[in-house]
């Protein structure tokens, strides 16, 4: 049964990935990745999002700075979402657009509610660690490396879990 | 141009521009926007152990990482070339004081962040206590802000909208009932 969900996600990950090709393009590809990196980089730290003390506002209730982030880029990703399928818009390389579904398990709960936990210590998600990082802020280093641990760790008792 | 640039972004800018990153990442190359993979691409590049949930081909999803090295250059860029200061609610500013923080600069606490107190209980705990929960949590819940709270809910998936409410109740449930007990360790 375990065996059969590993095999799932890596299926799921591989189609992600449906234009394997892209990945021996392989210089263009890069850069193509690192600018449009480096631009939601920018974005966040201009948005604030990085900013612990507007995360702690956000779970205070006291701005409505990071709810009004959310919404609108929510609302602005559904349209975008619903103009490529209602014009069946192809990607640059022509290729119909591969919306991966995301299956319901207990994860999302559980699995949710930790890492809402940990935004909230943090005032971080994982965007905004090497965010930080690149701004200076050298230190976040240390909860990148714990993040990571955090990570590795779910894959060790993965089968453990209720899922 | 440039002025402008620096001004704070409000949030009915920045956040549709964030936004757009969805159809962005899709038109580009088919991909769905998502941060906290690359966690588990590097772990997986790394230590995979024969973990069987780390053998994958992960440099099949390489564009991932590049995407996160893009996000520190662009963290560097912004803050050397278009900083702006951030304004700190007074209500916030108040209750931070009972527990010794001041300091408002940066975009962490120095105060609560910094390579010096790191071995303190308190510190100790935020920082790396906090950072495992990032990482045990987004990928037990499959996916992060952008992967479930912008991607999934843009595109009208039930599992992300579970995936965000739970992070918003354990967001409250922290800083509401236990932060105030960390903070003052």
């Amino acid at each position: 049964m375990q065996k059969a969900d590993h095999k799932k996600d890596n299926q799921l990950l591989d189609s992600n990935n449906v234009n394997s090709s892209t990945f021996k393009q392989s210089k263009l590809y890069f850069i193509q990745y690192i600018l449009l990196g480096c631009w939601f980089g920018l974005l966040l730290t201009k948005a604030e999002v990085i900013s612990w003390f507007r995360i702690q506002e956000m779970f205070r209730l006291q701005s409505f700075h990071m709810y009004g982030i959310i919404g609108s880029a929510v609302i602005v990703g559904m349209i975008s979402v619903w103009t490529i399928k209602k014009l069946n818009i192809k990607t640059f390389n022509g290729e119909a657009v591969v919306i991966p579904r995301k299956e319901f398990n207990k994860g999302q709960i559980y699995g949710g509610l930790l890492f809402g936990a940990g935004w909230a210590i943090t005032g971080a998600c994982p965007g905004p660690l090497y965010v930080l990082i690149g701004s200076g802020a050298s230190i976040i280093f240390i909860t990148l490396l714990s993040a990571i641990a955090g990570t590795w760790f779910y894959g060790l008792i993965r089968s453990k879990l209720p899922h | 141009m440039i002025e402008l640039l620096k001004q704070p972004w409000p949030w009915y800018v920045s956040g549709p521009l964030i936004g757009l990153m969805v159809p962005i990442l899709f038109l580009a190359g088919n991909k769905a926007f998502g941060i906290s993979s690359s966690l588990r691409h590097i772990c997986a590049a790394s230590v995979p152990l024969k973990i069987s949930f780390f053998q994958y081909e992960w440099k099949q999803e390489a564009w991932n990482l590049f995407f996160a090295l893009g996000m520190c250059i662009g963290g560097f860029l912004a803050m050397h070339y278009l900083a702006n200061p951030i304004e700190v609610h007074p209500s916030l500013k108040n209750e931070l004081l009972r527990y010794g923080i001041t300091d408002y600069s940066g975009l962490v606490p120095v105060q609560l962040f910094n390579w010096h107190s790191l071995w303190t209980v308190r510190s100790f705990t935020m920082m790396i206590g906090g950072g495992f929960l990032i990482g045990f949590g987004t990928r037990y819940a499959g996916g992060c802000t952008s992967g479930h709270s912008i991607t999934g809910l843009s595109t009208l998936q039930y599992p992300s909208l579970i995936a965000t409410i739970c992070f918003m109740i354990g967001g409250f449930i922290m800083v509401n009932l236990f932060l105030p007990f960390i903070l003052s360790l």
